[in-house]
């Protein structure tokens, strides 16, 4: 082990080396599956069926892969600022509180305003519970890691007391809300493509995959092309030589953390306004979690995240489809590539970079 | 007399509760003293609650149950140590993975081999750590008035693990100051570099307090599973591995205090359940959830620097490179 940093070209940096770790806890998966005495093979191609292999099982990938690109995005632009937000889920799970009293109680107003107010107020909701963990580190000097750990368990206790005692579903023992109003909801896809003749079966895909694809753009904008998105790299890369440069990195901070939960409330748009249509517990389900993965995996660009989503969006949806062939087998299983994949992309990263710097070495050899 | 007896049984529900917290608060000391964060004390738990019930329900040994924990445990705690100390990757990173791989793991294994949506079969008899009585506790309650009681009712009558942790508090608060090991462990903390220029291996250490931590992961764990439920439940953990590390940021980073906080913590717990639809005179209802968010509220306010001051280990978080 040499202290040097590994030198390889981009090519590889920004490829290979995620390409091997996937592939590397992918195995790992395969071995799991192998050890519950499954065939790891047989698993594949059921899931990849499942996930790819009709027009539904694709409008499922893609809702997934909606909420994965979200948080994968939320996860990334705090990377950028040199921040590590653990808070997804407490900022999605406020971001839905809003996104929920905005469709509740601006019922009168017409659909086209009132869903483009309730998405802004879902992402003002994530924005405020991301800002003040950035505020606190960036005013008061307490980790940004630790402080969204606990707002996530204070989101968890808040969101039970909200549906439980104020503004759930009166006479539902269901921890609830009533259903939105059918002109507060997100259209779904199928529904969206029938006028121009493409016939869908119905899914939960809605018009939040489209405000993930923009997302996606925008956010490659503002961190590549923009003056904010050079700041924020700036600090995330060296805070001192920022501040010499003139940049407040107290100020990046606290933006970089807001601009990162609003993100995260894109996992509340998707899931409470364009699937469920109403507010209920634990509808972050670990997606913000798994949104680490999908960052480490896409080393923090958008093209990266967007393509590790997707991946995360087939083994969700084929996961799903494989766990009702296979029972032995249960979604839980990409829980754990999640977790192996954060591991060997991210902590593990210099381990990987050694391996493809000697294997491009011996490529060269031959 | 009556709230006395209630007071007894809020103390005993306290005192079980705070168990798992005070494992993995001492865990979480052992190694942040040594400069390796570890948010993964929750993963770490829950892998050692599913391996220790695992090989309880097989053996019929609750004691086989708890060295399965300890050594599941363990073996987590090595790999975040081959990514945290070995390849000098980002520890929160490993930390967030150890805590992904063992929520996904228990569900998936516990699945495939019981088929009981990731629990494991009830733990009866020999499998389960039994309550130990201590020593006149029958007698002590006969004769002598209050403290009798509290000694029978909160002190005596848990199950081994629990007097293991309390064990475990007064010999890390030993070991940690008033040994030569220690000494050296809480160096390597603080300047890792002074300690390898004085010939002793930084990474030894660090693996060491990292083996420390597993253990008594693995002892919190298999508390969880096999003493104080009759299995493992998918996710039983439930955030307990967060709130421990709570109460040693709570507690500055050293035993006795973090003790305090996690009684703390177990003490607000269990007025939680006891209160839940109770109302107060004079307040009304108190909403649970309030009293269940108080430890993180605590210690977002705590580490803002609103109350008091905390002074993390300086090196904790920071990978030693060795200079050449």
């Amino acid at each position: 082990m040499s202290a040097a940093p590994i030198d390889l070209p981009r090519w590889a940096d920004a490829g290979l080396v995620p390409l091997v770790s996937v592939a590397a806890a992918l195995l790992v998966a395969g071995l799991v599956v192998l050890g519950i005495g499954e065939s790891p093979l047989e698993a594949t191609a059921l899931l990849l069926r499942g996930a790819l292999g009709s027009a539904e099982g694709i409008g499922f990938t893609l809702y997934y892969t909606t909420n994965f690109i979200f948080t994968g995005l939320a996860v990334a632009v705090a990377f950028h600022a040199g921040l590590f937000n653990i808070g997804g889920e407490g900022q999605a799970t406020i971001a839905g509180v809003f996104a929920a009293l905005a469709c509740l109680w601006l019922q009168p107003l017409p659909g086209f305003l009132l869903v483009p107010l309730a998405i802004l107020s879902a992402a003002a909701g994530g924005a405020l519970y991301g800002f003040i963990p950035g505020w606190l580190q960036a005013t008061r000097g307490s980790h940004v890691v630790i402080t969204t750990i606990m707002f996530n368990f204070i989101a968890a206790t808040l969101i039970v007391y909200l549906l439980v005692e104020v503004i759930g579903k009166p006479g539902s023992m269901q921890p609830e809300t009533a259903n939105f109003a059918g002109h507060a909801i997100l259209t779904p896809m199928h529904q969206l493509l029938a006028p121009l003749g493409l016939k869908l079966p119905a899914t939960p895909l809605n018009t939040a995959f489209l405000l993930a694809l923009a997302s996606l753009v925008a956010i490659w904008a503002l961190i590549f092309r923009s003056r904010l998105g050079y700041c924020i790299r700036t600090v995330g890369a060296n805070p001192r030589a920022a501040a010499y440069a003139g940049i407040s990195p107290a100020r990046i901070t606290m933006v970089a953390m807001a601009i990162s939960g609003a993100l995260a409330g894109g996992l509340a748009v998707n899931e409470v306004m364009g699937v469920q249509h109403r507010l209920l517990l634990d509808f972050t389900a670990g997606y913000g979690f798994v949104g680490i993965a999908v960052a480490l995996m896409g080393r923090g660009h958008p093209i990266g995240v967007g393509l590790a989503a997707l991946l995360f969006g087939v083994l969700y949806q084929g996961g799903a489809e494989l766990s009702f062939d296979k029972p032995g087998i249960t979604r839980d299983m990409v829980v754990v590539i999640g977790g192996v994949i954060i591991l060997f992309a991210g902590a593990l990263d210099g381990l990987f970079r050694r391996f493809v710097a000697s294997g491009l070495r011996l490529g060269r050899r031959a | 007399m009556e709230w006395i007896a209630t007071i007894a049984v809020i103390l005993d529900s306290a005192i079980r509760l705070s168990i798992p917290l005070l494992c993995a608060a001492m865990a979480g000391l052992w190694s942040e003293r040594a400069g390796v964060v570890d948010i993964g004390l929750e993963g770490k738990m829950l892998i050692a609650a599913f391996a220790s019930a695992v090989a309880a329900f097989a053996t019929g040994s609750a004691w086989a149950g708890l060295g399965a924990g300890i050594l599941a445990s363990v073996l987590l705690s090595l790999v975040h140590g081959f990514a945290a100390i070995t390849w000098r990757g980002n520890q929160i990173v490993s930390g967030v993975a150890i805590n992904m791989l063992a929520a996904g793991l228990t569900v998936v294994l516990g699945n495939a081999w019981y088929a009981q949506g990731g629990r494991t079969p009830t733990l009866e008899g020999g499998a389960r750590f039994g309550d130990l009585t201590l020593p006149f506790a029958a007698a002590m309650r006969e004769h002598v008035p209050v403290l009798g009681l509290f000694y029978d009712e909160v002190i005596s009558g848990h199950g081994a693990p629990v007097y293991l942790a309390f064990a475990s508090v007064l010999l890390t608060a030993f070991v940690l100051k008033r040994t030569r090991f220690g000494l050296r462990l809480r160096a390597v903390g603080e300047n890792p570099a002074a300690v390898d220029t004085a010939g002793i291996s930084v990474t030894g250490l660090r693996y060491g307090a990292v083996i420390i931590c597993g253990v008594l992961c693995g002892l919190g764990g298999t508390y969880l599973a096999v003493s104080q439920s009759a299995g493992f439940l998918p996710h039983m953990t439930a955030g307990k591995g967060f709130i421990a590390l709570a109460a040693v940021i709570f507690a500055n980073w050293r035993p006795w205090p973090a003790l305090g906080a996690c009684l703390l913590f177990g003490l607000l717990d269990a007025i939680a359940i006891r209160l839940q639809g109770v109302a107060l005179p004079g307040i009304g209802q108190v909403p649970v959830q309030a009293i269940q968010a108080l430890p993180y509220v605590m210690t977002v306010i705590l580490l803002a620097g609103f109350i008091g001051k905390s002074t993390p280990p300086k090196a904790s978080g920071v990978p030693y490179v060795k200079e050449r």
